[in-house]
């Protein structure tokens, strides 16, 4: 049971620039989603979200039905798919294709699910040459950090910081304009991309009527990692099926608009196999590798498998009041927000980070934006009763529990409450014509109250409650 | 149209904020209504529910259905305390049918101040008098659980001598968040901060909401902050001459 | 087997078993609206442009050849094989490169050039997009490796919007093992959310209407 990762969180807050371009990008996101929305040509999205999410619970709740239709249909177009219940098995596939291709090169486009099994590192360690290709990941990469965001994974970095990293690990003359460091970032991909054995691509969806995988982006490195290798890699999570093809029609609009404000990204791939007689380009090989490294437990749980549901278009991060105050690297796992605060105890049991389902004000801000309608704030709350169940088992949280135990009891007895309620004048000191009280007494500076205090006032308790001023009013009267 | 009203005016009020609960039932009575004050009453659950702790919420929650079972009409100072009542009872009663049947039967009995009033009441303008420039926080669960978002501000906007400014950030949350203010304290007061830089952009002299629990939160950082901002709760414009 | 296994995972978590009917998911959501061509022609520029794409309704071939031409002066080119770019007469404008169809020899022939010329299969009205499907005629680096892209396309394969694509191609994995739609010139925002174009792909587009 990992407690709250209280320093780091104060040091974020601390961190003035920082503070300033999380909210800042933030901002601009949910205002590019605003005006997306406000064109006539959405007018259907509260009707596109009600649909996406009657496709994605028919699709999960029948996932083995679409997952073998998939795979017979990817198989008719030519691919593989390889099914790897973790991360080791999705690595030992693909060190052993590279070992047998002779590949030492592979190109990779961004992919929450290989962030989340580790990929990059597992490859490394076998002296493979895995580079990040989409700009923000590429940043990352070279600076060893994981993404900061779902859709923005460089959220957190200034152009100076760019310019530092490139001049560090690339040795390239010290660039601070964004327009140059991304030329040259780009000539150094373009080399890669031309002598890369393997691309590896994630994947938005997994079409089951056409085996196909779809991948959406705006900088072409996912058609590059897709098509310019002679062997492609799509990784993905099981739960990332559609039906058909023709879901796509409400899927990409939801999508794009939710991410970025954008109708379509720029670019979005339907790839559906090596390529064919007579087509000219694209890759020899094909394979598919359907991870599941934890999904079929969720799919366990039925009151929250429609976590399985996110598209990961990063709106509930964007529009999260938490998320923009602590950021993406505070969240213990790869997925951050509220969508990471319940993938991870979903995915790895609720004792290991217990705080996580508390880490929210509850406003609900999160499932207002879901495009497909995940009901978050439902599931933390689930979430943290469970939390609470799995301390009772181990025995921990005892104070916690006292608390609410006794708590509850004053509540019933109505007697005891407004005792306990004429108790607090007494104990807190006197209100000096109902000003707000800054500090208490020593003994009294500890737990809740201290914490209270410690960013705001505390209310004066009122010298008669409610109540009793109740009861004098109806006397009078 | 009911004529007698029953009043749960929730833990936080009657313990820290009474004047918002007798502002309440001032407006309540000026437009006819008979209150009844069952006394009895104590707290919705909600601390403990959002806590996790569902068996002590179901507990309160049960003595809240004891309380309030043969009340016509509720009339609840809270948004969120509401939301509580009409939204999560059901959810953690379903092991025990009986309990469910009964909370099944009081939600749609039970409504968020201001929503009585447009809504039941059919009232915009209540007669009263404030002037002073007034920014209205949408507090979250009455905005996006209960749907709340015109109605205040219509309310507000009626009253004399009112003026009402919006703020950019009305429908970003305060930070209160329950237990969350104090086991995320240094979140939850940098959530406030950014919400009173808001306030502040639009030169109002007060803050209104319709959850005293926001209210504490925004006077807390208001006051911390030295602002000369007040935060109120709608019931007590309302409830000016 | 880990196949086998992950399947019987997912059906004990959902109370299936192996082979049970699925009752049909819901019926897709398709709305083609009533768009004269004048109008999707219209749109199309419009969205495009807005995304810095440059376009042209020519009012014949031989003004769209002009434009190619004017557009690759002093520039090399590379053309699609597509028989509408023939039928253009831009393969025979001086400096394109046409007819590769090695897989390495275009690639290395694309990363060279400064411009790419294509057709499309089709295009959507409504958010300026270009549809391209991989076959003899059209290969995938060539929209993709060059700077600059061109596109020359006959007005009847405009489309209104998304719904009527997958209308038309309701499996388009039957037609391709790849379609790639494209709405606008590559880009990115991944520093200080700053847009710069033609990251890795394009940095610009230019659609002709023929």
């Amino acid at each position: 049971m990992n407690p709250i990762p209280e320093q780091k969180i104060h040091d974020t807050l601390a961190n003035a620039n920082l503070q300033l371009a999380i909210y800042d990008a933030t901002a601009r996101l949910m205002h590019k989603r605003r005006t997306a929305l406000d064109n006539p040509l959405a007018a259907d999205f509260e009707a596109w979200r009600e649909q996406a999410n009657r496709i994605k619970r028919h699709t999960i709740e029948n996932l083995d039905h679409y997952l073998e239709q998939l795979e017979q249909n990817l198989v008719h177009n030519g691919g593989k798919v390889i099914w790897a219940r973790d991360a080791t098995e999705a690595a030992d596939f693909i060190l052993k294709l590279a070992k047998d291709n002779n590949a030492l090169r592979l190109v990779k486009s961004k992919s929450m699910t290989t962030e989340e099994i580790d990929l990059n590192e597992r490859l490394e360690h076998h002296r493979l040459d895995v580079v990040e290709t989409d700009l923000g990941e590429y940043i990352l990469q070279l600076a060893h950090q994981r993404p900061y965001h779902i859709v923005a994974p460089a959220l957190h970095m200034t152009r100076y910081q760019v310019a530092d990293i490139f001049t560090e690990r690339l040795g390239v003359a010290r660039e601070v304009v964004i327009e140059k460091q991304t030329m040259i970032a780009r000539a150094k991909l373009r080399e890669k991309f031309l002598t890369a054995d393997i691309g590896i691509t994630g994947a938005n969806f997994l079409i089951a009527d056409s085996g196909a995988v779809v991948v959406v982006e705006n900088e072409g490195n996912a058609r590059l990692s897709s098509s310019a290798p002679r062997i492609q890699i799509a990784v993905a999570g099981l739960e990332k099926l559609i039906p058909r093809a023709q879901d796509l029609a409400i899927f990409l609009k939801i999508l794009g608009r939710s991410a970025t404000g954008q109708p379509l990204t720029v670019y979005t791939s339907f790839l559906a196999g090596p390529r064919r007689a007579g087509e000219i380009d694209g890759p020899e090989q094909f394979y598919l590798v359907l991870v599941d490294n934890g999904r079929t437990r969720v799919l366990a749980d039925r009151d929250k498998r429609q976590a399985l549901y996110c598209i990961r278009c990063g709106a509930c991060l964007n529009h999260c009041p938490v998320y923009r105050k602590i950021g993406g690297h505070n969240y213990p796992w790869v997925y951050s927000g509220p969508i990471g605060a319940i993938l991870s105890p979903l995915f790895h049991g609720v004792t290991e980070d217990p705080w996580l389902p508390s880490a929210s004000s509850l406003c609900g801000a999160c499932g207002e934006v879901c495009p497909v309608k995940i009901e978050i704030p439902k599931i933390l709350l689930e979430l943290r009763n469970d939390v609470v169940k799995a301390k009772q088992r181990e025995g921990s949280g005892k104070l916690e529990r006292w608390a609410f135990r006794i708590w509850a009891f004053f509540m019933r007895h109505p007697k005891l409450y407004e005792m306990a309620g004429m108790a607090a004048p007494a104990i807190l000191p006197e209100a000096s014509g109902g000003a707000w009280i800054q500090s208490v007494a020593l003994p009294l500076r500890i737990g809740p109250l201290a914490r209270w205090l410690s960013q705001r006032d505390l209310p004066p308790p009122a010298a008669r409650s409610f109540r009793q001023q109740w009861r004098e009013r109806r006397r009078q009267a | 149209m009911p004529k007698r009203v029953s009043l749960f005016v929730t833990c936080v009020v009657d313990q820290l904020f009474p004047r918002a609960g007798m502002a309440m039932a001032d407006v309540l009575e000026r437009l006819g209504y008979q209150l009844d004050f069952p006394e009895a009453q104590t707290c919705c659950g909600q601390p403990a529910f959002n806590s996790g702790f569902w068996d002590q919420a179901r507990e309160v929650a049960a003595h809240f259905l004891d309380v309030f079972e043969d009340a016509e009409c509720i009339v609840v100072p809270s948004g969120s305390c509401t939301a509580m009542i009409t939204h999560h009872f059901a959810g953690i009663m379903e092991a025990d049918p009986a309990l469910l049947a009964r909370a099944r039967r009081i939600e749609s009995r039970v409504y968020e101040f201001s929503r009585f009033l447009t809504e039941v009441a059919g009232v915009e303008d209540v007669g009263a008098r404030f002037p002073h420039t007034v920014t209205y926080h949408d507090s979250c669960h009455a905005l996006r659980e209960l749907k709340i978002k015109s109605g205040p501000r219509q309310l507000l906007s009626a009253v004399s001598g009112l003026t009402l400014k919006e703020m950019d950030a009305a429908e970003e949350c305060c930070g209160f968040g329950g237990t969350f203010s104090v086991k995320f304290d240094e979140v939850s007061g940098a959530m406030a901060r950014t919400k009173i830089e808001s306030i502040h952009r639009t030169g109002a002299e007060y803050v209104v909401s319709i959850d005293s629990s926001c209210l504490m939160q925004l006077q807390g950082a208001l006051s911390r902050a030295g602002s000369p901002v007040r935060a109120l709760h709608l019931s007590e414009v309302l409830a000016s001459r | 087997m880990s196949r086998d296994h992950i399947l019987h995972k997912v059906r004990t978590a959902l109370g299936r078993s192996a082979g049970q009917a699925v009752e049909a998911p819901p019926t897709p959501w398709i709305k083609i609206p009533e768009v004269s061509m004048d109008a999707r022609l219209e749109q199309f520029c419009k969205a495009l442009e807005a995304l810095n794409g440059k376009t042209l309704v020519a009012g014949s071939k031989e003004e769209a050849r002009q434009y190619a031409g004017t557009l690759l002066q002093n520039r090399t080119a590379i053309a699609s094989n597509a028989p509408f770019l023939a039928a253009c007469g831009i393969h025979t404008i001086p400096g394109v490169l046409t007819g590769i169809i090695d897989r390495v020899a275009l690639r290395d022939a694309c990363a060279g050039c400064d411009v790419g010329i294509t057709s499309a299969d089709y295009a959507l009205a409504d958010t300026g997009t270009l549809v391209l499907l991989s076959s003899p005629e059209e290969a995938r680096m060539i929209s993709l490796l060059p700077p600059v892209h061109l596109a020359v396309v006959p007005r009847d394969r405009l489309l209104t919007g998304l719904d009527e694509l997958l209308t038309v191609l309701p499996v388009p994995s039957q037609r391709s093992s790849s379609m790639v739609f494209i709405t606008g010139p590559s880009r990115t925002a991944d520093i200080e959310q700053i847009l710069v174009r033609g990251v890795h792909g394009p940095g610009e587009t230019h659609v002709v209407w023929v």
